[in-house]
């Protein structure tokens, strides 16, 4: 029977997004292939996790207390997944490919001797073998994987899963790892945190976002992007070439390097709609184009399209959206 | 200090959509008359070692890239951007294999060994080919070295090694000794230089060195590739676009705001 391991990462106080889209993958995974489902918590509230965890689909949760893994470090928690694989020995590990799973990932695979396949948005399971669909060449294309080692790592792409719902009437067990994890594995330091945000929603949680693209021509362009954001309490982001460009923070990157995100509104200013920025809005429900090149790759993307100057475009819309949404400033 | 950096050479990301087509028969992108070009983090992870290198004195860097001789290109503009050395590593049997990640992380860090008293190690965040993102990461465990993961900037006192990351809520400032694998992004702090032409010139004559797969301690399971591409499609995923109708920015923010409220997406 195939058996499925899924890092779910947690709060302290319950599941976090990319959990539940990791145990949703992973419960449909496990059904497919007739399988078993198992998940690996760690940290303070591991117990609350695992619990929403078995509720969501998992059999048996693994948890870890250790208060070494408190915070995060990539060699604890490798340690820790480690230990939980030894118990379970499962034949398919998946993770997030999100901001941990970069770390994790390529590590773990090599020290589970598994194969590594990243940035997973589907599987096909034929003979009972499963196949791994992601894209590749910065989404021009789909390719199709099988792997060829005993065990295999898969990190899913952000947002690129449903999320896992809570049954209360679904059981399983809670089994508590106390093994002591070294302390002297950790070799790296967080010194210190740099906050830099331009608005205060954050960019994978934004229901709207307005980005800005290397067309603004500088940080000026910028206020009128964070301008109409505010006006919609949406976030602001930015392309590859506009934070290059140090126009803005790196952080506010929308694309494969930076945030990968879903929101139900996407209005694109000045972006041509490069491969690379368009993979991060795949799942973007509603895309809006502000550019004055009729010609750009964005308007075969984008549900809504205007070819203008956004300079005569974006204070127009910004009163006009004032006025339908009441505000009074 | 001894800087290694990795490169890798891919087909130029900036090939327009419209162009890109798979040959079914490789399962590989045709070229379409476009040029193979340095992957553009790998040529980010470049500029930060020879910055850090011109920054430490004292210090050497190693320019290191898997392929066969077309690859040269790649190492001759390492050379350029005045990499103190350049080593290609290529075996003809590998040819007709696809090496993923996790095959290449394997080779690249034996040839690491190979070349012994490395300090860093940098590599691109992710390829824009194939973008498994697994090598920088592969290459530390194999080396049971520390990985620092999407660093936008480095400075070394001591050996002791400041990374810029972002990090999951936003920029982070991370220390760690040497050795050290550090996978790199773009940042305005080192955006590739446009080589002198005096180096350009002097990169033509310089030597590259070349190891093959009996000269590395390669352990032949790791060298089997762990994923295969069973199969490869182009999906159409392009949108109608609703072109909003209007002769001056008033009327084009007038119909575009309503047609938001219309779908309410507001």
């Amino acid at each position: 029977m195939t058996k499925v391991l899924i890092f779910a990462e947690h709060l302290g106080t319950g599941l976090n997004a990319s959990a539940r889209e990791a145990i949703f993958f992973g419960r449909s995974l496990a059904d497919a292939m007739g399988g078993e489902l198992a998940t690996v918590l760690l940290g303070p509230g591991s117990e609350v996790a695992a619990k929403e965890a078995i509720a969501c689909g998992a059999s048996q949760a693994f948890t870890f207390g250790d208060p070494v893994i408190k915070e995060y470090h990539v060699e604890t928690y490798l340690h820790a997944i480690c230990v939980a694989d030894e118990q379970y020995n499962a034949d398919i590990v998946v993770l997030p490919f999100n901001r941990k799973g970069k770390d994790l990932i390529g590590r773990l695979a090599t020290r589970l001797c598994a194969a590594a396949i990243t940035e997973v948005i589907d599987f096909k399971v034929e003979e009972n073998n499963p196949r791994w669909v992601r894209p590749i060449y910065g989404d021009k294309a789909y390719g199709v994987y099988t792997a060829n080692r005993q065990k295999v790592v898969v990190g899913i792409r952000p947002k690129s899963q449903e999320q896992a719902v809570a049954n209360q009437d679904l059981t399983g067990t809670i089994i508590p790892l106390n093994e002591k994890i070294p302390e002297d594995i950790v070799v790296a330091r967080l010194v210190e945190k740099i906050e830099a945000s331009l608005s205060g929603v954050r960019l994978e949680d934004a229901r709207i976002i307005v980005s800005g693209g290397r067309g603004l021509g500088g940080t000026e362009g910028f206020e009128d992007v964070k301008a109409l954001a505010d006006v919609l309490g949406g976030a602001v982001g930015a392309t590859r070439a506009a934070c290059d460009a140090g126009w803005v923070a790196s952080s506010l990157q929308v694309g494969q390097t930076g945030a990968v995100v879903a929101p139900d509104l996407y209005i694109a200013v000045c972006i041509s709609g490069a491969s690379q920025h368009l993979s991060g809005i795949t799942n973007a429900k509603t895309v809006v184009a502000i550019n004055n090149d009729s010609e750009a790759p964005i308007f075969k993307r984008a549900n809504l399209g205007v070819v203008a100057d956004y300079k005569t475009v974006l204070p127009a819309l910004i009163n006009e959206l004032k006025k339908k949404l009441g505000i009074t400033i | 200090m001894h800087i290694v950096v990795c490169l890798k050479q891919v087909l130029d990301p900036e090939l327009p959509p419209r162009y890109f087509k798979i040959d079914p028969e490789t399962n590989r992108p045709e070229d379409g008359g476009s040029d193979m070009v340095m992957d553009s983090y790998a040529e980010n992870a470049l500029e930060t070692a020879i910055q850090l290198r011109d920054h430490l004195g004292d210090s050497k860097v190693t320019a290191l890239c898997l392929g066969n001789d077309l690859s040269e290109v790649v190492l001759r503009r390492a050379l350029a951007f005045t990499a103190d050395q350049a080593v290609r590593v290529w075996e003809d049997d590998w040819e007709d294999q696809e090496l993923d990640g996790q095959v290449v992380g394997h080779i690249l860090a034996q040839t690491i060994k190979k070349l012994g008293d490395v300090d860093m190690v940098l590599t691109g965040y992710q390829a824009s080919d194939i973008e498994e993102g697994l090598v920088g990461p592969v290459i530390a465990e194999e080396l049971k070295i520390p990985c620092i993961t999407l660093v936008s900037n480095l400075s070394v006192i001591n050996n002791t090694v400041t990374a810029i990351i972002d990090g999951e809520d936003g920029i982070e400032k991370i220390e760690v000794p040497t050795p050290a694998v550090f996978t790199v992004l773009s940042s305005e702090t080192n955006v590739p230089r446009l080589p002198k032409v005096k180096d350009i010139r002097l990169s033509r004559n310089k030597s590259i060195e070349e190891y093959e797969a009996d000269d590395l301690d390669l352990d032949p399971q790791r060298c089997q590739p762990a994923v295969t591409l069973e199969h490869v499609y182009v999906p159409n995923r392009d949108v109608a676009c609703e072109v909003v109708p209007g002769e001056d920015g008033a009327e084009l923010a007038d119909g575009l705001a309503r047609r938001l409220a219309e779908l309410k997406v507001l």
